[in-house]
Order: structure tokens, then C-alpha cells, then sequence
């Protein structure tokens, strides 16, 4: 898909975020806002996927996993946009009786949500389930996963990425959205990670970087990845990104991570943010 | 009072392993991960029959759990192995996010529950894994009584769709189940027809009713005993109807007062028909190291302490 096209689509996926937090006054614009661009590419030009026929198994096509299930307006923007489902649910967001919920679920039927996660640091082993599965199904299909970096601070990830390395689960792709922001400040005052890509390559995985908000340089770095695969290491991409990307008062600080901007503050976040596809 | 003839002395845990084995070949879709402990679960047979869906995934419960639930996606039917302890309380959150709330075909298999594992003491000894489990929506509990009935319940979970919670334990027990008695979850079991006392028991504590049972019936003492193997979905047909005969209950369980058998039967009845109800369980105390048997006795929880709750609840009716 040409870039124009796929930032066309990541700019109307980011006022759809900023349209579906401000509406119930609640949900995680920052984080949602700075994995815009890597979910839209991940969705529209990277995954092998058939949105309009969606099975829980998945079999015969790539299955993604959101681990920092608090970025749920990303996902359910890009999923609706997708083909998974009618935009128009996109209003139903955190309302009571939608499928739509504050952290994704699978338990209401929503398709593209094959896990409920909200509950950090579980994604990971998840997937490594799913890709076990495949090998045993002998589907080549691959498992990607999104982690936030503050996600890493819990306990499982690291047992999951001794396991994954240790039993060559080598049709998996992770990445962690750096922003380098938690919620309650930035990660090297909450808890240093230190060197994440040692951290990572030190358990054994390939580790590749890239900038979270070019275009270009995310589709090469996935193709990239999607060709180390099979070679028996996982895979892991360090995304460096900016929390609150493409709004300029929501960016470089982690207010954005879990509030949401009044009707005012909205309107100046819209005013940045050109309506490429149609509101929903 | 019918005549239980003990078959041998099994423990419950090999009883899982052996229906465990028999799964490996009739279902090519069951898949079984293990935290190190591969031995105590009687794991052994499945994996050497099926080392290609067989996942030894180390000391690291949590993540065994995330790996079970990513498991089902792709239609495969994971059953975890570990001690009842780091099956339930050190992964509750995994079990209710990625198991429970996303209903995944996960079956979780604990041995060592309860006291009865003896000498490793309270840190193993977990008394609260039934309470656990039976609160989280879409969870199945069963807990058998003996090698033959956990053989059986492990077959029948397979078919089962949705997590299950299987709970058995260390010792060898009395084995006295029929070997071909098909395993119907949530179908209560009634083991002795009688007026006087209803003795509901779960797990280990079902020979202990039945022992009980024998030396009440020398006292004339007419004891029905239902084996509640299943704790949920709860039967309460087959409960409501034995307690409307014998207008008293006697609970008992190798549990946590609080959030076991006598728990559910308490709600049931304080619902639907107000009877009196004794129960034998752990009273908020943590377990020690000692025998299985030491134990049961120092905790209030052995066939003593049937007879007496038995005694006590007909005097209230």
C-alpha cells in the first residue's frame, strides 16, 4: 500500500481515538496516539488477515495480540477501519452493553479480539500459546504482539522471553512501543529498564529498532523481521515512539496516558488532524 | 449401610496421569505444559508418548497459564500441571484475565491440595483454591475422590468445552470408584441412601463420610452420603432432595471453611430451604508440616469429626 494511503489512514485512526476518548471522558489517548502509525501499517500492509471472516482460531492467517490492552482506542479504531466491523460502533466505546470495552474483551464477540487484556504483561506468553499452535496446526502464518515499555516491568514478560528463546518459538514478531513514559512519569523515574535491546538480544532474541512514526522505515523494518522468521530465535522490535504523537499538547509528556482532553482541548487536537476517511 | 469394597490404595494424582495418558491417544488435540514438576503430576506417560505436544515450561506458572490459554487459539485442549498452590493463588490474575474472562478451553490440573500433602507444610498447603476458583465466572470445580473418579473426571474435561479446575492430591488413597463409571460433570453422586443425616463430602474427605457413615450406622444412625465431586456447576437437585428427606447436612471438605463445599451448600440452603448445617472444614487456620493423616486429624477435618458434626446437626433438626 502506498505511504500517502497508509498515512492518510493512521491520521483519521488518530481522530477517531481522540473522538472516542472524548466522548465517554475516559480511556488512554497517549499511548493510542503513538502506536497510530505501527498499528494502521501492521493492519493494512503487514498482516496476512481476512477481516470479514474472523475465527477465533485464526488458522490460515497471522494473528496479532495487544499486551497493553489500555491502548484499546487504537485497536478498535484500526480494526473498525480494517473491516472488521462498522465504524459506527466506534461511538459505542466504553458504553454500557457495547463490545467495544475499556480494555479489550473477547467475551461480547467483538471480532479482531481473540484475548481480553487490560491486565498488564500476560500478551506475551499468549502468544507464544498461539504460535506453539501453529506449528503444531503446520501453519507457516505468523503471531505478532504490541507491548508497552512500561508493560516490561512485569514479572511474566521476562518468563515468557526466557521461554520463547529457550524453545525456539521463531514464528513470532514483538514489539515494544518506547515512549519511554508509564503512567505515572517517565520509566527512568518510576523503574529504569536500562539497555532494553541488550535485555532482549541477553535472552536470546533478535532485536531490531525503528522509528515508530515513519512510515517508510516500519514497513521495511517489518518486512525485515518477517523474513528473519523460521531461523529459531523470536523476534523483537524496540518501536522508538512519542507518546501523544500527532497532537502537539499531548506529546512529550505522560498527562496523556490515561485522561482524556476536554471538548476544547479536543477541538484543538481535531484542528491537527485532517478527517481523510469520513468521521465515523 | 452399603458395603465399599476398596479396590487398592491409589494416589489421586496418578489417577490424572493415567487419564491423562489415555487422552494423549484418543484426542489429538489435547496438549499438556508442566512447571518442573513433570514426576509429581505423573506427567511422564503423556510425554514420552507425545513429546511434540508436550511443554515443559520451567518454574514460571504464569506464564504456563498464558501459554495454555494462546494454546486453545488453534483449537488445541491444554491441560497445565502444578501443585494446587501455584495452580490458583500464584496465577489468579492470568487464570481470570487470559482463562476465565476470555472463556479459553483451558483445563487446569493441581495436585497436592489441601493438607493431605503432608510434610512440605503451609506453603504448599493451599486451602483456598476451591473458594478461588469457584468465584470466577465461566470456571468449572471438580474435585474426585479417588483414582478411578479423577481418571475419569480428567476424560470427561477433555470433552468439556471451557477452563475446568481439577483438584486432586498427594496420598494414596482408599480406591473404591467403579473403574468404568462414566465421569458426568455437575451430576452429584450418591453414594449411600439414608434418612437420618445428609453428609455431603468432596475430594479426599469421601472416604472419610464413608468411614464416618459405617460407625454411625452401628450408633443407628441412617447416613445418606453424596460425593460432590463436582462443586461447580452445582448440583442442587440431587441436594435439595436428600436434604428435604433428612432435614439435616453434614459438610465436608480438605478446605478453607470459607469459600468451599460447606460455603456453596450454606448459600443454597439459606436460599431455598433452611436447614440445619454442620461443616467440617479448616477454620482460618494456615496447615503445618506432619503426616496427611496428623494433619486431618490436628485440623478438625477426619472421620472423627464427621460422626460428631453428624451427631451434633440431627440434634438441631
Amino acid at each position: 500500500m502506498e505511504v500517502a494511503t497508509l498515512t492518510d489512514i493512521s491520521t483519521q485512526v488518530r481522530r477517531d481515538i481522540i473522538r472516542m476518548v472524548t466522548a465517554v471522558q475516559s480511556g488512554h489517548p497517549g499511548g493510542s496516539l503513538g502506536c497510530a502509525d505501527f498499528m494502521t501499517i501492521l493492519y493494512f500492509d503487514i498482516m496476512n488477515i481476512d477481516p470479514k471472516n474472523f475465527t477465533m482460531d485464526g488458522i490460515g492467517e497471522d494473528i496479532f495480540f495487544l499486551s497493553n490492552g489500555h491502548i484499546s482506542p487504537v485497536f478498535y479504531s484500526v480494526l473498525s477501519r480494517r473491516g472488521y466491523f462498522e465504524v459506527s460502533e466506534l461511538a459505542t466505546f466504553r458504553k454500557l452493553n457495547s463490545r467495544l470495552q475499556g480494555h479489550p474483551s473477547c467475551d461480547k464477540g467483538l471480532p479482531g479480539v481473540r484475548m481480553a487484556s487490560g491486565s498488564l504483561g500476560q500478551g506475551l506468553s499468549v502468544a507464544i500459546g498461539a504460535a506453539l499452535a501453529k506449528k503444531l496446526n503446520g501453519d507457516k502464518n505468523l503471531i505478532y504482539t504490541l507491548h508497552g515499555d512500561g508493560e516490561l516491568q512485569e514479572g511474566q514478560i521476562w518468563e515468557a522471553a526466557m521461554y520463547a528463546a529457550g524453545n525456539k518459538v521463531d514464528n513470532l514478531i514483538a514489539t515494544v512501543d518506547y515512549n519511554h513514559k508509564q503512567i505515572d512519569g517517565d520509566i527512568d523515574d518510576v523503574l529504569p529498564m536500562g539497555d532494553l535491546a541488550q535485555k532482549w538480544q541477553a535472552f536470546g532474541w533478535e532485536v531490531l529498532e525503528m522509528n515508530g512514526h515513519n512510515h517508510t522505515e516500519i514497513i521495511e523494518t517489518m518486512h525485515k523481521a518477517k523474513s528473519m522468521t523460521g531461523n529459531g530465535k523470536p523476534i523483537v522490535i524496540i518501536m522508538h515512539t512519542i507518546m501523544g504523537q500527532g497532537v502537539d499538547f499531548m506529546m512529550h509528556t505522560h498527562k496523556w496516558h490515561g485522561s482524556p482532553p476536554s471538548q476544547e482541548q479536543a477541538e484543538n487536537a481535531l484542528s491537527q488532524l485532517e478527517e481523510t476517511l469520513g468521521d465515523y | 449401610m452399603k458395603q465399599f469394597e476398596i479396590l487398592d490404595h491409589k494416589d489421586t494424582r496418578s489417577g490424572f496421569g493415567a487419564g491423562l495418558q489415555e487422552l494423549g491417544k484418543s484426542n489429538p488435540n489435547v496438549v499438556a505444559l508442566c512447571a518442573d514438576l513433570i514426576g509429581s503430576l505423573k506427567m511422564d506417560a503423556f510425554q514420552a508418548d507425545n513429546p511434540e505436544r508436550f511443554f515443559q515450561v520451567g518454574i514460571a506458572e504464569a506464564n504456563m497459564m498464558g501459554i495454555a490459554a494462546g494454546l486453545t487459539i488453534g483449537g488445541k485442549i491444554p491441560f497445565t500441571g502444578t501443585f494446587a498452590n501455584f495452580s490458583t493463588g500464584r496465577v489468579y490474575d492470568q487464570i481470570r484475565q487470559s482463562i476465565a474472562y476470555s472463556n479459553k478451553n483451558v483445563k487446569i490440573c493441581a495436585s497436592h491440595a489441601g493438607l493431605t500433602l503432608g510434610e512440605d507444610g503451609a506453603t504448599h498447603q493451599i486451602l483456598e483454591d476451591i473458594g478461588l476458583m469457584k468465584m470466577l465466572p465461566n470456571m468449572t470445580v471438580i474435585s474426585p475422590c479417588d483414582y478411578n473418579e479423577t481418571k475419569a473426571a480428567t476424560i470427561a474435561i477433555a470433552e468439556h468445552e471451557g477452563p475446568v479446575y481439577l483438584r486432586f492430591g498427594r496420598p494414596k488413597v482408599p480406591n473404591f470408584t467403579d473403574p468404568n463409571k462414566k465421569f458426568v460433570i455437575g451430576k452429584a453422586d450418591i453414594l449411600n441412601e439414608g434418612k437420618d443425616v445428609t453428609i455431603l463430602a468432596t475430594g479426599h474427605l469421601v472416604w472419610k463420610a464413608i468411614e464416618a457413615g459405617i460407625e454411625l450406622s452401628k450408633k443407628g444412625i441412617d447416613c445418606e452420603i453424596i460425593n460432590i465431586h463436582t462443586i461447580k456447576p452445582f448440583d442442587e437437585t440431587t441436594v435439595l432432595a436428600s436434604i428435604n428427606k433428612t432435614k439435616c447436612v453434614v459438610t465436608a471438605e480438605e478446605h478453607m471453611m470459607n469459600g468451599g463445599l460447606g460455603d456453596t451448600v450454606a448459600q443454597l440452603l439459606a436460599r431455598k430451604l433452611p436447614t440445619p448445617l454442620e461443616m467440617v472444614a479448616v477454620n482460618d487456620k494456615f496447615g503445618q508440616s506432619g503426616t496427611g493423616e496428623e494433619l486431618l486429624t490436628k485440623y478438625n477435618v477426619n472421620t472423627p469429626d464427621i460422626i460428631a458434626a453428624a451427631e451434633r446437626v440431627i440434634k438441631r433438626k
